[in-house]
């Protein structure tokens, strides 16, 4: 079905971005501007998503051009969850900014180079052109850049340098994959891609060309062995900028990974195995690195690296039910590393540091905020029944079913240190009282001097998304609906196929 | 820059580059040019016209600092990509009028698209280079 409104969340975006350049250095309009575009956004997103979700995949031809020679975009029910739940994140984020990021980058472009980056991320989600889903790449990345050395710290520098050379180098490979598919099929369009290479009697080339997807995605969204980049760049910005990249960033690379192999690289026995090998590793090595590490933001940052192993894992199973689990995992990981970024940027404003070790006493002094953190740090450990729980336990019945036995042990390897790694800092950052300064300070708080409006400005998202958290965990039902219904789809791309190049194509 | 020639040189090269860019913007269409290179030709006639008297003059000379065109030309650029929206085509879609002007030729909405990338040129190189070189004075 034809709907060249699909594109108006991406459109939104570079909208609210022109007209925050217009307020260059006005920073309370820009502000404004920012939270209203998002809100527009979020609207714009729940139109899409309810549209797709009752009549089905939308498609548009830029320009006219049909498919497979012009760039499509399409919105199927994967997309358009992930545009939602992107538009969710950005929301937070764009009111959080307002009160926790520093007005000297906002008057550096801290909120228009934010809405490119939205921008970006939504674009990639409705592309169907795989070379158009590397621009989105490119623009996501270069907006990321940005983001990440604004306010020109030694430590921010130090970060961005790795993230850019591994993620040039992400891009790299990424592009080369891309070459070599133009070559051998001729073609660009996702839904011709996967005709073509259905067709290919040369197997070895099209797992080799596969590999190079797997290198450039992998680098991405930090799986093993090319994680290192993540958990010493994501602690360096300010906890807005870390929140949005933390849930999405690496998001992105796993949407490109679950599009790519589920479409046109439907994994055979050898990309199958070496999808669930690379995700036992990730899970591994994101736990060990999140056990022995004491900055919140870096416990964090490991954890995105574990929680990456979980979902490259579901895709590696590749059965209705991992699918499922998998995805249902992304939606829960969206919101709730989007969110504990946020509760860490709060944590600081409270007490200046993020150094578990000179952290404590919060539960006393603020009650009713430990209990929503609670909420969503127990979310992300997956006690039942909130929202991390579900995910698991389709990927252990998947698990089980195809004898990953391996794999399984990693998951739960995985969430018991997950589990730890949340105990301590509970009992580290909330329980315990709070330790004396070594040189008899008090412990700068920002957060006491703030008037009741900003409270809320820093408040407000975190509850939000952890309302949302609660609702994927309590309503599991319905958006494990939607993850079936989505894995579904995985599986049977012939409804995609028919969406974008009509329905006389043969599958 | 202290150079009889230059100096002299620049006064008439302003408006003789400023044409010819403008020449090149339009010719973009059919044949090689366009937004992008109209816009570079542009922004040289006025970093000439700073090399020779100064980043302040070629600023006076603007009116308005270069950094205000960025925005004017993505809006530009932007509506232009977003019009055909409204009258229900997809996004970018040409939109032409039915009968040419006198010299122009046929305008369509790649023009608009073409001069708010030109614009956004112009802003860019031009910010770019007027900071360094307030800088280094």
């Amino acid at each position: 079905m034809i709907d060249n409104t699909l594109i108006f969340p991406v459109i939104v975006h570079l909208f609210t971005a022109i007209v925050q350049l217009f307020f260059w250095r006005k920073t309370v309009a820009q502000r404004i501007v920012s939270i209203t575009g998002s809100l527009i956004a979020m609207l714009l997103a729940t139109r899409l998503f309810t549209a797709v979700w009752n009549d089905g995949i939308r498609t548009m031809q830029a320009a006219g051009w049909d498919a497979p020679f012009g760039i499509t975009f399409v919105a199927d029910v994967f997309s358009s969850t992930m545009v939602l739940l992107t538009s969710f994140s950005g929301l937070a984020v764009s009111i959080y900014s307002a009160t926790g990021v520093a007005r000297g980058r906002m008057l550096y472009g801290y909120f228009p180079i934010f809405h490119f980056l939205l921008m970006g991320l939504n674009g990639a989600f409705l592309s169907g052109d795989i070379f158009n889903l590397y621009v989105w790449f490119e623009v996501i990345i270069i907006a990321s850049f940005v983001l990440m050395t604004l306010g020109g710290r030694k430590a921010q520098i130090e970060g961005a340098v790795k993230y850019m050379a591994m993620n040039i180098l992400a891009s790299t490979f990424f592009l080369t994959g891309i070459g070599i598919l133009y070559g051998i099929t001729g073609t660009l369009n996702m839904a011709d891609l996967s005709l073509k290479i259905a067709a290919l009697e040369n197997r070895k080339l099209v797992d080799l060309t596969a590999s190079f997807f797997i290198i450039g995605f992998g680098i991405k969204s930090a799986v093993f062995p090319l994680y290192f980049w993540l958990p010493s760049s994501y602690h360096t910005p300010p906890s807005a900028v870390a929140a949005v990249f933390g849930g999405l960033l690496t998001k992105v690379g796993i949407y490109a990974l679950f599009r790519v192999f589920t479409l046109i690289f439907i994994p055979d026995d050898f990309l199958a195995t070496l999808l669930v090998i690379l995700a036992i590793f990730t899970i591994l090595t994101g736990t060990f690195g999140a056990v022995i590490k004491n900055n919140i933001r870096r416990v964090f940052s490991y954890l995105i690296v574990c929680h990456i192993g979980f979902m490259l894992g579901g895709l590696g199973m590749y059965s209705e039910i991992a699918l499922t689990g998998a995805l249902l995992y992304l939606f829960h990981d969206i919101m709730v590393k989007t969110n504990i970024f946020l509760i860490a940027g709060l944590i600081r404003k409270l007490r200046g540091t993020m150094n578990m070790d000179k952290l404590g006493g919060l539960y006393a002094e603020y009650p009713l905020l430990s209990l929503v953190m609670a909420l969503v740090l127990f979310s992300l450990v997956g006690v039942p029944p909130l929202s991390g729980f579900w995910p698991k336990i389709y990927l252990f019945e998947a698990g089980f079913m195809d004898g990953q036995y391996a794999l399984v042990a990693a998951i739960i390897v995985g969430s018991f240190a997950t589990l730890y790694v949340i105990a301590k800092l509970w009992a580290k950052v909330f329980w315990k009282d709070q330790p004396d300064a070594p040189d008899g300070e008090t412990p700068a708080d920002e957060f006491k001097p703030l008037n009741p409006f900003r409270k809320s400005l820093l408040v407000v998202p975190i509850v939000f998304l952890a309302a949302i958290t609660l609702y994927i965990g309590l309503a599991a039902e319905n958006v494990a609906a939607v993850a079936k219904h989505i894995a579904h789809e995985m599986k049977d791309i012939s409804p995609y196929i028919e969406a974008v190049l009509g329905p006389n194509v043969s599958p | 820059m202290k150079s009889t020639i230059l100096n002299t040189a620049s006064s008439y090269l302003l408006p003789i580059l400023l044409l010819f860019s403008i020449f090149i913007l339009l010719r973009g269409h059919y044949h090689p040019g366009g937004g992008f290179v109209g816009g570079l030709i542009a922004s040289i006639a006025f970093v000439l016209h700073s090399f020779t008297h100064g980043t302040d003059d070629t600023l006076k000379l603007l009116r308005i600092h270069p950094g205000v065109l960025i925005p004017v030309g993505l809006g530009l650029a932007v509506l232009s990509m977003f019009a055909p929206v409204l009258i229900g085509d997809p996004v970018m879609t040409g939109l032409w009028f039915d009968e040419p002007f006198p010299v122009i030729g046929l305008i369509g909405s790649a023009l608009f698209f073409d001069i708010g990338v030109y614009i956004v040129v112009v802003g860019v190189v031009l910010t770019i280079l007027f900071t360094i070189s307030q800088y280094s004075e």
